[in-house]
C-alpha cells in the first residue's frame, strides 16, 4: 500500500511524535517498504483462526488483598526532570 | 591473572569457596580486564567501587557459610535495561537519561542473593530495538573479535564483555533473538528461557508478550547455574508460571543416546550462509556421535515469522513506550510551550531513529482501520506458528538451527537497510512468538574467523533437555572454551 505523508503525520500525532521534515520524508519511505513486507501475511488464509495473544494457558492471577508499603514519594520525585517538592511540574493544561 | 579470566563461571565460584581467590581478587581483574577493552564499548555504567565493596560483603558472607550458591563471588554484569537500584538504568536511551530507579528487578534481588558481584551496565542497542547494538545512544559497542564488526544485539554489550573476558556472566533480554543473536556473534552461549520463567518485574518493557531474560555466558552449565538461580514463580509478575526451578545445573549428565533431534529443511536454504549451515549440521554429527537420532523436518511457517514478529512486537513498543513523556523520569525537551508541545518535543528528541520507527509501525497496525488486517492477522498467525511448533515436537524432543543466516557483519552495514537487519532475525523470532525456550552455542568460526552459533529450542518447559544437549556438545567440542586473544582477536 501507498504510504503517504498524512498518513505518516496522522500516526506520528496517534504517537505523540512530530518529525522533523527530512526525518518525516525518509521514514515514509521506510514504512512503506516495511508495510509492504508484513502484507505477506495476507497470502495466507487465517480464516476461522483463533487471534493468540498469550502463548501459554494463563489463569487469573489473585493474591490476598493486603496493605504493602508503596514507594515514599520523595524517592519518585528524585527521577523527575521537573518536580516541585510534592508533585511533577507540566505546563498549564486548563485556562 | 590471565588464568583467572580464564576459568568459567563455576570453575571461578568452586576456586573462591576453595579460599583459593577472594571474591574482591576476582572483582578487580574483571575490572582490570574493563581497561584493557574499554575500545569495546560493551559497558555503558562501571560501577567499580560498588563492586569491590560488594566483593568484600560476599566475602564476609562466605566465611561465615552463608552463602553456599555455586556462583557467589563471580562478577557479572546487568543489561541497562534491567532496573538497578539506585544505578543509572537507561536503556541506552537519551529519553532515560539520569533515571535511577527506586527498586531492583526481580533477577538482581534473586542473583544478589546468591553472591552475584555486579560491575555495571551494559550497552544495548536503544530500547533493545535492534541486532546489532549500534542505536545505542552511548555509541556502538564492538565485537571482540574483529572490532570492525557488530557484537550483535539488542544484549551486545552483554556478549562482547563475556568474549572479552572482562565478566563471568552477563544478564540479557531477549524479544525476538537478543540474548541467543549477539551469543552466536561474540562466540559464547546464551539462553533465553520459556516465557514466565523468569520474571520480568523491573525489566524495562519493550513488547512484553515476548520479553524474556536469560544468561550470556561461556557456557551451558554456567547458563545453567544462572537459571537455577533466576527462575521461578514471582507474584510480582502476573505471567509468571508456577514452575519448580533450581534443578538445572544436577540434572547436567550430558547423556543424549535417544534423543530426537529435529533439523528442519527449511532453515538450511535460502539466505543461509553456507559456513554457518555447514558448522551447524557438523554440530548435529556431534550430537548423533554421542547417540542423538537426527530427525528431518518440515517447518512450514519460516516465510511469516519476521513480518508476524515485527508487526507484534512494534505493536507492544508503542503502548509501552508511551510512558515515556518527559514528566515522570529521564530527559525533558528544554523549550515547550503547551502539554503536547512538551510530550512530543520530549519523544522527538529523546528517542533515536530506530525507536521511532517501530512507535509509529506499532501505532499504524493498531490504528483504526489498519488493526483487523495487521495485528489481528498478526495474532492469528502467531497461532499458526505455535501449531507449527506443537507438530514439529511431536516427532523430535528438540529442534536444532542456525541462530543468524551469517556471521556478524561490519559496522555501519546494517542500520543502512533496516529491513534486511529485521530479516536476519528469521531463525531467533518463531521462538519468542511460541513462549519457547532458545539457547544459541559456539559451533565454529567462519574464513574470517568470526564465531558461528548453532541454535537449539526446546518444547515449553524444555530448559534441562536442551541445556544437556548443549553441555553434550560442549563435552565434545572446545568451540565455547576460545577466546579472541587465542584467535587474534583484540581481548588479551
Amino acid at each position: 500500500m501507498t504510504i503517504t505523508a498524512e498518513l505518516v503525520d496522522y500516526i506520528s500525532t496517534l504517537s505523540r511524535l512530530k518529525l522533523p521534515q527530512e526525518e518525516k520524508e525518509a521514514m515514509t519511505v521506510q514504512l512503506e517498504r516495511m508495510i509492504d513486507y508484513v502484507d505477506t501475511l495476507s497470502q495466507l488464509d487465517t480464516s476461522g483462526i483463533e487471534p493468540m495473544s498469550h502463548v501459554l494457558p494463563l489463569e487469573n492471577v489473585l493474591r490476598e488483598d493486603t496493605v504493602q508499603p508503596s514507594f515514599p514519594r520523595s524517592d519518585l520525585l528524585k527521577n523527575a526532570p521537573v518536580p516541585d517538592g510534592e508533585a511533577f511540574l507540566v505546563p498549564k493544561t486548563v485556562e | 591473572m590471565t588464568d583467572l579470566l580464564e576459568l568459567t563461571a563455576l570453575e571461578l565460584g568452586a576456586a573462591i569457596k576453595r579460599g583459593e581467590i577472594t571474591p574482591t581478587q576476582a572483582a578487580e581483574a574483571a575490572l582490570e580486564q574493563m581497561e584493557e577493552t574499554k575500545k569495546d564499548n560493551a559497558f555503558v555504567c562501571i560501577t567499580a567501587e560498588l563492586a569491590l565493596d560488594r566483593a568484600k560483603t560476599v566475602e564476609a558472607a562466605l566465611a561465615r557459610g552463608e552463602t553456599r550458591a555455586p556462583l557467589a563471588g563471580v562478577p557479572m554484569g546487568w543489561k541497562d535495561n534491567i532496573c538497578t537500584s539506585g544505578i543509572p538504568t537507561t536503556c541506552a536511551s537519551k529519553i532515560l537519561t539520569g533515571f535511577a530507579p527506586p527498586y531492583d528487578a526481580t533477577v538482581v534481588e534473586r542473583l544478589e542473593r546468591a553472591g552475584a558481584v555486579a560491575l555495571g551496565k551494559l550497552n544495548m542497542d536503544e530500547f533493545a530495538m535492534g541486532s546489532t547494538t549500534e542505536t545505542s545512544y552511548y555509541g556502538p559497542a564492538r565485537n571482540p573479535w574483529n572490532p570492525d564488526h557488530v557484537p550483535g544485539g539488542s544484549s551486545g554489550g552483554g556478549a562482547a564483555a563475556v568474549a572479552a573476558r572482562s565478566c563471568w556472566y552477563a544478564i540479557g533480554s531477549d524479544t525476538g533473538g537478543s540474548i541467543r543473536q549477539p551469543a552466536a556473534y561474540c562466540g559464547i552461549t546464551g539462553v533465553k528461557p520459556t516465557y514466565g520463567t523468569v520474571s520480568r518485574y523491573g525489566l524495562i518493557a519493550y513488547a512484553s508478550s515476548l520479553d524474556q531474560m536469560g544468561p550470556l555466558a561461556r557456557s551451558a552449565a554456567d547458563c545453567a547455574a544462572v537459571l537455577d538461580q533466576i527462575m521461578g514463580k514471582d507474584p510480582r509478575d502476573g505471567t509468571s508460571l508456577d514452575v519448580e526451578a533450581g534443578e538445572l545445573l544436577g540434572g547436567l549428565s550430558g547423556d543424549v543416546r535417544g534423543m530426537k533431534l529435529g533439523i528442519p529443511a527449511g532453515c538450511f536454504g535460502e539466505g543461509l550462509e553456507s559456513e554457518v549451515g555447514k558448522a551447524v549440521l557438523a554440530a548435529a554429527d556431534v550430537l548423533r556421535s554421542r547417540g542423538a537420532e537426527l530427525v528431518e523436518l518440515e517447518f512450514p511457517m519460516m516465510d511469516y515469522v519476521v513480518p508476524t514478529y515485527y508487526i507484534i512486537a512494534a505493536a507492544e513498543a508503542s503502548s509501552n513506550l508511551s510512558r515515556y513523556d518527559g514528566v515522570k523520569y529521564g530527559w525533558r525537551a528544554e523549550q515547550y510551550e503547551t502539554l503536547t508541545d512538551l510530550y512530543q518535543k520530549t519523544r522527538t528528541e529523546g528517542f533515536g531513529m530506530e525507536v521511532k520507527r517501530r512507535i509509529l509501525l506499532g501505532s499504524f497496525a493498531l490504528s483504526a482501520g489498519y488493526y483487523d488486517a495487521y495485528y489481528k492477522k498478526a495474532l492469528q498467525v502467531k497461532g499458526l506458528i505455535r501449531q507449527a511448533f506443537d507438530t514439529a515436537f511431536q516427532a523430535c524432543d528438540l529442534m536444532l538451527t542456525p541462530v543468524a543466516p551469517t556471521t556478524a557483519p561490519k559496522l555501519g552495514e546494517s542500520l543502512s537497510d533496516p529491513l534486511k537487519m529485521y530479516l536476519s532475525d528469521i531463525y531467533t523470532v518463531p521462538v519468542n512468538l511460541a513462549g519457547l525456550p532458545g539457547l544459541s552455542m559456539p559451533c565454529g568460526f567462519d574464513r574470517a574467523g568470526l564465531p558461528i552459533g548453532a541454535q537449539l529450542i526446546g518444547p515449553a518447559l524444555g530448559e534441562g533437555r536442551m541445556l544437556n544437549a548443549a553441555h553434550a556438545f560442549q563435552l565434545e567440542t572446545d568451540y565455547h572454551t576460545m577466546c579472541p586473544a587465542q584467535r587474534g582477536g583484540r581481548a588479551k
